[in-house]
């Protein structure tokens, strides 16, 4: 199958960047799409050329260190896989593609198609977690988890951290990521004590870092390689909506 | 000669940890935190002791070469996490789960940290459930278990087919709570490239930016690696693409010593590979084999479509040979048995490299429904690479490299020869002895985390640590290394990627010092590993400069250490004449095919010293004594 990539290159953060034209006469169609991004750097370095910067680590889908947009979508065409899953046998002859990164304030491109999401890690370190250190819970079996509770907090938990949320929202705003883990810990009796202060503060952050505001495009759901429901940001409003009314001060404080 | 004295405390083996933690030297909380610990890896283990030593008070710096901790491989772990709770009234027990590791890892781990293993498997679950772990449940609120390989109990506790996702992420999390709280400082991107030791002591690391490229100096009170396997030294692995040996082989150049580096594991199954561009190997969940059957055609060559092979034409190989524990037999039993058919002719799919693993009788049986709650996500990653649907043809697999139980020799309180110096979860060589259980990698990373290095660092710190600081001569020197070593990347420019070496590298492991060693075997490849090492070293191409983000310098230094440990690993597998666990040596077998060890001469832990380059490396014997179970012929029949 042959195949043309246009793809983003830009040497650091300060270069402005461009897109170059790659043609690929021979693709094959078991491989992935990363994979094919390998092949293409191998021919690049025997021409004297440097690779093309992207991001993966597991390629398995689950670390959630890939991703970029293919043709305007995040991750490329196939729903629910990330573009390490992605396989070559669901393009066609003669395609022509466009790659490039990211795109959000608060992920600054640090070359080619690799983005900064450092921006993630301080939102959950402004509360995505449960205050409980080591050696003192109670028996696991103490607490009982009604296995519905349990279920929906794993399909919220199921969220990878990749960006592509963000990059889908034309707010570039990181509502789906927050609400996942909101909706995660909110929906489980362990995660009730802190949960008014996490809607606070993890919102307080995302605005710091420079996220767009949600207006309920529904892009980011379409986008999540791991089905994370629009449902979690209606939750995550309603938790803030209430914690903002009855426990600003004390949640400011730092308490729930 | 190394001085390998385990420091295991005498006495019955239920009482040994209370005992351990007992005649500890404590650190006064007030002093906690004058004390900087250095953290390599955020995998399980890594986070969970960074979030720890946070909380105790200690300072952390805590390095990863990904762009977050939470992408450390142990997040792809997918069945489950063993614990010796016995919720389900079956008979497990601590002593239970001590007597299947010990016997899973064909009786070469030390009895005495498999014990501690088992013993704090249980407040491990408490600790995971507490941070909000959406384990599976029963309908009455309670936790689920399932089963896994090696054990005749059902105590694998699990989320979906993600539990290392999930426990990743709650001690991410707990990381991320302790970075808020100023104790824990994050470097990612960040990739550690030397290992400094002053007066005998790891003081800390040299690392380098992968972003700005910039080599720096991070002195430490102590060192802790936790930076997984080395598993992605034979290229093809279901590692991460970028998991990799340069922290602990650095650490080995450095005086500590590297035990039974030839113990790898081959996992029985994962998605066969399709051509020469595969980048990496994708695992399907152990836990499939609760429910589905493995089989191939008892006819060689037969083409026809599985489910036009009726019953009597099909051999359940695994049913056939291991009655008891069938489809649940261990890992390394159940790859060779897979590696035996296919060479036998028997083999289904392209180049008859694969073996069916069929869930159309678990549909029939419960259907396709439950089916798909157990194991939805992993039915639809094996649609998603092979474009088949398993709920209709069954899923082919074979072996590939997925764990190493070989690491950085430790004592009882996983602090390697070298003081200081202390090694975690897959890193180390603690526990598994030849062959790792299934859901046992997920347990032993975070007990190492969570329940045993924060006790034993203090009682190291606590008996005083001499003043350094990054000026020392030893901390320059190593920085002079990194430097040159990337100067010399950079200016080699020959005709062949860093791949390219990397996977004819990958080749002959594969071939050589795969799932059936040889004395002939492996004789070849420790002449070819430093024959490609040498070509390497004159004709790799690293384009691009130092000064910025550049994955192909980053996979040079990781592959150059490859080919240097790779050596070490086929010494190791060509020293042990015998056959015990993953490590399968052709001339030592049973009449039946079965590994045949020897006690009487192997019955010991080989820690391997460096002793310069182009020097041997030197052999020291820890022996494994067993003085709670008695050695016996491993049978899974």
């Amino acid at each position: 199958m042959r195949l043309t990539l246009e793809i983003w290159r830009q040497k650091d953060a300060s270069d402005p960047g461009r897109f170059v034209r790659y043609e690929l006469p021979d693709v094959n169609h078991h491989m992935s799409f990363l994979e094919m991004l390998d092949v293409l750097n191998q021919q690049l370095v025997m021409k004297g050329e440097e690779p093309v910067a992207f991001d993966s680590d597991c390629r398995e889908g689950i670390c959630g260190m890939c991703g970029f947009v293919i043709d305007g979508v995040p991750h490329g065409p196939q729903r629910n896989t990330t573009v390490c899953q992605l396989h070559m046998r669901y393009f066609k002859e003669g395609q022509v593609l466009r790659l490039e990164p990211w795109r959000a304030k608060a992920f600054p491109v640090l070359r080619d198609l690799v983005v900064n999401r450092s921006a993630f890690d301080r939102i959950i370190a402004a509360g995505g977690f449960i205050s409980v250190n080591t050696g003192s819970p109670p028996d696991a079996n103490a607490i009982l988890v009604p296995k519905q509770a349990s279920d929906r907090a794993m399909d919220a938990a199921a969220c990878i951290g990749c960006g592509a949320c963000v990059a889908a929202c034309p707010n570039a705003s990181a509502s789906l990521f927050m609400a996942a883990k909101i909706a995660h810990l909110g929906l489980l009796p362990q995660g009730q004590p802190e949960r008014a202060g996490r809607a606070i503060s993890m919102t307080e952050q995302a605005l710091k870092e420079g996220f767009g505001g949600c207006t309920v495009i529904g892009e980011c759901e379409a986008a999540c390689p791991k089905g994370i429901k629009l449902e979690n940001i209606a939750r995550m409003n309603r938790d803030f909506l209430k914690a903002s009314l009855r426990y600003r001060e004390a949640a400011a404080a730092g308490g729930g | 000669m190394a001085n390998l004295d385990a420091r295991v405390p005498a006495g019955p083996i239920e009482k040994r940890w209370q005992k351990r933690k007992d005649e500890m030297k404590l650190v006064n909380p007030a002093n906690k935190r004058k004390y900087e610990i250095i953290v390599v890896g955020t995998g399980l283990a890594g986070a969970s002791a960074a979030a720890s030593f946070g909380e105790m008070g200690y300072n952390c710096k805590v390095f990863c070469f990904q762009d977050s901790p939470r992408r450390a491989h142990s997040i792809a772990a997918q069945g489950g996490i063993n614990a010796a709770k016995n919720y389900q009234n079956d008979g497990d027990s601590i002593w239970r789960l001590f007597y299947d590791t010990i016997k899973g890892g064909d009786f070469r781990a030390r009895e005495s940290n498999v014990y501690r293993l088992a013993e704090v498997s249980v407040n491990i679950i408490d600790q995971c459930a507490a941070q909000g772990v959406p384990f599976g449940r029963e309908y009455g609120g309670t936790l689920a278990n399932r089963s896994f390989g090696g054990a005749l109990v059902s105590r694998t506790f699990y989320a979906r087919g993600q539990t290392g996702q999930q426990l990743l992420l709650g001690a991410y999390q707990a990381l991320m709570r302790q970075e808020a709280a100023g104790k824990c400082r994050l470097y990612p991107r960040t990739e550690m490239l030397e290992l400094v030791v002053i007066d005998g002591r790891a003081r800390g690391i040299v690392t380098r930016d992968l972003v700005s490229g910039k080599v720096e100096s991070h002195l430490g009170d102590a060192v802790v690696l936790a930076t997984g396997g080395y598993g992605n030294a034979y290229y093809l692995s279901t590692n991460a693409k970028g998991s990799n040996a340069t922290a602990i082989w650095r650490a080995y150049r450095k005086g500590a010593c590297f035990a039974n580096p030839c113990y790898t594991q081959i996992h029985p199954t994962c998605i066969p590979r399709s051509g020469d561009y595969q980048s990496k190997l994708t695992l399907m969940s152990e836990s499939l084999r609760n429910d589905g059957r493995i089989w191939v055609p008892k006819k060689k060559d037969d083409k026809r479509p599985p489910d036009q092979i009726p019953e009597d034409e099909r051999d359940y190989y695994l049913e056939r040979k291991y009655p008891t524990y069938g489809n649940l037999a261990p890992r390394d039993i159940s790859s060779r048995a897979a590696k035996q058919v296919c060479d036998a002719g028997l083999g289904v799919g392209p180049g008859g490299f694969g073996v069916y693993l069929d869930f159309s009788g678990a549909i029939k049986r419960v259907g396709k429904n439950v089916i798909a709650e157990r194991y939805g996500n992993l039915f639809e990653m094996y649609e998603r690479i092979t474009g088949e649907d398993p709920y209709s043809v069954p899923m082919r697999i074979y072996p590939a490299v997925h764990y190493v139980m070989g690491g950085l020799w430790v004592d009882y309180d996983l602090m390697s020869n070298l003081p200081g110096l202390f090694v975690l979860g897959e890193a180390n060589f603690s526990d598994h002895g030849a062959n790792r259980l299934g859901a046992s990698a997920l347990m032993q990373g975070l007990a190492d985390g969570y329940f045993v290095i924060p006790y034993t660092i203090g009682d190291y710190l606590a008996r005083g640590i001499p003043k350094a600081d990054v000026s020392h001569a030893a901390f320059k020197d190593a920085e002079r290394d990194v430097a040159e070593r990337t100067k010399k990347f950079l200016s080699i420019n020959g005709k062949r990627s860093v791949d390219d070496f990397h996977k004819e590298l990958g080749v002959v492991m594969w071939e050589d010092v795969g799932m059936a060693r040889s004395k002939e075997s492996l004789e070849r490849a420790l002449k070819k590993i430093p024959e490609i090492r040498e070509r390497f070293w004159k004709d790799v191409r690293v384009l691009g400069s130092g000064e910025s983000l550049n994955q192909d310098l980053e996979k040079a230094g990781r592959v150059a250490d490859f080919l240097e440990l790779t050596e070490l690993l086929t010494l190791d597998a060509l020293h042990r004449n015998e056959s015990c666990g993953g490590h399968f040596r052709v001339e030592y077998q049973t009449e039946d095919g079965e590994a045949k060890r020897n006690d009487a001469e192997y019955a010991y832990a080989a820690a391997w010293e460096w002793k310069g380059e182009n020097q041997k490396p030197v052999l020291n014997k820890e022996p494994l004594v067993f003085e709670t179970i008695q050695l016996a012929t491993r049978s899974y029949k």
